[in-house]
């Protein structure tokens, strides 16, 4: 059946059609659809866990007791999950198992730009690398074959533009792939000195093997593709390059490799035989560039074309092709310019007052990985840093430990609830055993809520939405030794303010809770309520502002006015207001 | 359509939460009932909070890659109107620009660190002179006649599909396919509302 699919449900197909039993991820953009979508199929065990460690670590399970399985996350959870990678490459696997890894070049909702063709190399795993929808589908399912011909975890690389695209897919049936029998063989799987070194041999042979099956036989596979055009210039490149040279350079010859790694050096010297000029076409790294260099082969790669950030086809017309563009509909200068309109904190946003609570207490604010990193931005400007998931915690125990008693009373951590479970409670731990004095601020909006609504396992439902255990975020956090562990309602943001400087006075670890689900969750949505200015009584002091809400405007020439397709209720921007001309209403009547 | 029957590239812009999606969406299927090759570009997560919001569609025989480069898009959808400013030098000589009355103002002027500029339509009428046809009008005044202002987004598909020239039954049935049951009636009627609008400017 041909349907239109985002290039994530079609790795999620692929998958379903390989017979895959067993999916754990984490979520992260721009990869958190592959298991939303397997979590669709019947057939397939489907699962979110708290990081892409643990994910990993269950598919790698579920591949020894015989099932095929498959982990997708981001390309910063490769990071976390790189531990059991780079040993899972020596002990190879049971029944078939697949590593998804989306790549964010621009970082559209990224902390940093990663080539994940690094870990492929570095890790000694063959790397895939799809370039539409289609592919994505195609190539999942050679790629579990692959992982079984070979005994070795497959790696599957995406970027932003495969991933979020939507393209045509011609669909499949589910292949029956039995469980295999589970075999003891702790020699492949106890992966102790004596047994690795012996495992260490056999990752090169197999390695010495793909590159092989890369060279002779990916092409026909269908992986790699040769098109053959004009001899003047040749392009090698991957995934979305792709697409980028076969319409930017028409007359060009292109290689479009499907297995990114091992590099099929003896393919790629054919093919430059048969071109003047040969330029490698791949966003971010020069991963390809280095081993095709290295080997000898003539090209021009970075020196010409960008490193940093996305290609588009304008990107090689203007380094290789004729920049003949088509008139536009307006002259340049000719309309004045838009301002610009950043990503913001949700109207009705329960936590946002925390931030204004923050920036009144003059914290020095570590933050963390969420939609709240987004009160970073001005004018709430309340975050003085963020690294990566689980960061902010030990970032603000050294900081402590760096700069003393006195700056520790004005450090806190501030991190939201999948993110502590993710890898937060780790540096909370750390605190406590190493006698710090940090303050944790736990912002839990009852959901993971940046990816777009994920549940976590503070959430009480699993990934389908059915019940499940919800842990205790008081519990746990006195269960790692914190004594000071209180909960307050981020709504009232004076209440918070106090309960901010009480903790961050006490010299001991402390961990405060603000809890108040997100605002677009259909239960915490105030469809029922919403706030609106009495023109007479607005004085245009802009005191309510200060609630940074997307629903309010005006206040300059005119009174502020709230727009009612937007409010969800919250009441915060009333707080401010000291003439009561912001009245709640009753939205239903 | 202005290139060719057979192609057209179109950029959905607006802000977070308008339905730019689940348009490009229909847009997709439509392409996929008519034969042509269709490919739809999105953005989703830290950028869809609010932020200015694009999904890219293409459609035609063989489609290259999902971006529209600057200057090549055949039809801008603006879903509001500083968002029709913003992507107004994207539009090709010829193309033809729908830009929706409604005005979200961002945060940097909420706070008065920007002003948001008087008048958009007329500027992009002005500016355009001739060069490509915008058609200005208020689809969320027409989507909230037609039942919930969050069929914006099909009112906006509605005038795309007048001007366009494809056949108008592939959008009735790609909008019956992307909506549940309960939401066709209305979504149906929102559509039909703007290819009115569209048929008429």
């Amino acid at each position: 059946m041909r349907s239109i699919m985002l290039g994530n449900e079609a790795v999620a197909r692929g998958a379903y059609e390989a017979g895959v039993r067993v999916v754990s991820s984490y979520p992260g953009t721009p990869s958190t659809e592959i298991t939303e979508s397997t979590a669709r199929y019947s057939g397939i065990h489907t699962e979110w866990a708290p990081n892409e460690k643990v994910a990993l670590e269950v598919a790698i399970g579920a591949s020894v007791a015989g099932g095929r399985s498959m982990s997708a996350m981001k390309h910063v959870g490769l990071n976390v999950a790189a531990d059991p990678l780079f040993t899972l490459a020596y002990t190879g696997v049971g029944a078939g198992l697949v590593v998804v890894v989306a790549d964010d070049p621009g970082m559209h909702s990224s902390q940093n730009e990663q080539d994940s063709r690094r870990y492929a190399v570095a890790a000694r795993v063959p790397m895939l690398e799809p370039a539409d929808s289609a592919e994505c589908r195609s190539f999942v399912l050679r790629a579990f074959e692959l992982s079984e011909r070979f005994d070795t975890p497959v790696l599957v690389r995406l970027t932003t533009r495969v991933a979020h695209s939507r393209t045509a897919v011609e669909t499949g049936e589910r292949l029956e792939a039995p469980l295999r029998a589970f075999v003891h063989d702790p020699a492949k799987y106890v992966m102790m000195p004596s047994n690795a070194k012996a495992r260490r041999v056999v990752l090169e042979s197999r390695i010495a093997e793909l590159a092989r099956y890369c060279e002779d036989e990916a092409e026909s596979a269908g992986l790699h593709r040769w098109i053959r055009k004009g001899t003047r210039l040749g392009v090698v490149t991957s995934g979305i390059g792709f697409s980028y040279a076969e319409e930017a350079l028409p007359d060009a010859s292109i290689l479009k490799l499907g297995m990114v790694w091992p590099v099929p050096v003896g393919l790629v010297r054919r093919f430059a035989a048969t071109v003047d000029r040969l330029v490698v076409v791949e966003e971010l790294d020069p991963v390809l560039e280095t081993e095709l260099r290295a080997a000898g082969i003539e090209l021009e790669g970075k020196g010409l074309l960008p490193r940093i950030g996305e290609y588009s086809a304008a990107t090689l017309r203007r380094a290789l092709g004729d920049d003949d563009r088509k008139p536009a509909a307006f002259a340049p200068g000719s309309l004045p310019e838009a301002p610009v309109r950043p990503p913001v904190l949700c109207a009705g946003c329960p936590h946002k007052g925390v931030f204004l609570a923050l920036a009144r207490v003059k914290a020095v604010v570590c933050g963390d990985i969420g939609c709240y990193t987004l009160g970073a931005l001005p004018p709430m400007k309340a975050m003085d840093t963020c690294v990566c998931m689980g960061a902010s915690i030990g970032m603000a125990h050294g900081m402590d430990m760096a700069a003393g008693r006195e700056f520790a009373a004005r450090t806190i951590a501030v991190i939201g609830d999948s993110t502590f479970l993710h890898s937060g409670m780790t540096g909370l731990l750390n605190t406590v055993y190493n006698g710090g004095a940090s303050t944790v601020l736990i912002l839990d909006n009852s959901i993971t809520g940046m990816t777009g609504h994920q549940q976590n396992p503070s959430t009480g439902k699993d990934i389908h939405g059915n019940a499940a255990p919800a842990v205790d975020l008081e519990a746990l956090c006195r269960a790692l030794g914190v004594r000071r562990v209180r909960v307050v309602d981020p709504n009232d943001t004076f209440a918070t303010e106090r309960a901010l400087r009480e903790e961050m006075a006490v010299p001991e670890p402390s961990v405060l809770i603000a809890r108040s689900p997100c605002a677009l969750l259909p239960d915490a949505c105030r469809d029922d309520v919403l706030y609106r200015v009495e023109p007479s009584a607005c004085t245009k002091c802009r005191a309510c502002l200060k609630a940074i809400c997307p629903a309010m405007s005006g206040g300059y020439d005119g009174p502020v006015v709230i727009d009612p397709e937007m409010c969800n209720g919250c009441g915060l921007c009333a707080r401010f207001c000291k003439f009561d001309a912001i009245r709640k209403e009753d939205a239903t009547s | 359509m202005t290139s060719s029957l057979l192609s057209c590239n179109i950029l959905l812009a607006g802000v977070g939460g308008q339905g730019t999606l689940v348009a490009g969406r229909i847009l997709g299927e439509v392409a996929l009932t008519l034969g042509l090759d269709a490919k739809v570009s999105e953005v989703h997560g830290m950028s869809q909070r609010g932020g200015s919001v694009v999904t890219y569609v293409r459609m035609s025989p063989s489609v290259g890659p999902p971006l529209i480069d600057e200057g090549e898009v055949d039809y801008l959808l603006a879903f509001e109107q500083l968002e029709g400013l913003r992507w107004a030098p994207s539009l090709v000589q010829g193309g033809t620009l729908v830009v929706n009355a409604l005005m979200i103002r961002p945060l940097t002027v909420s706070i008065g660190a920007a002003t948001y500029p008087e008048g958009i339509p007329d500027l992009l009428e002005r500016a355009a002179a001739g060069r490509a046809k915008v058609i200005a009008l208020d689809g969320s005044a027409l989507a909230a006649a037609n039942g919930s202002p969050k069929s914006l987004n099909v009112v906006m598909i509605g005038v795309f599909a007048a001007r366009s020239g494809l056949p108008k039954e592939a959008f009735v049935s790609a909008i019956d396919r992307v909506f549940p049951e309960k939401l066709r009636a209305m979504n149906q009627s929102a559509f039909a509302a703007g290819f009115e609008k569209g048929r008429t400017a």
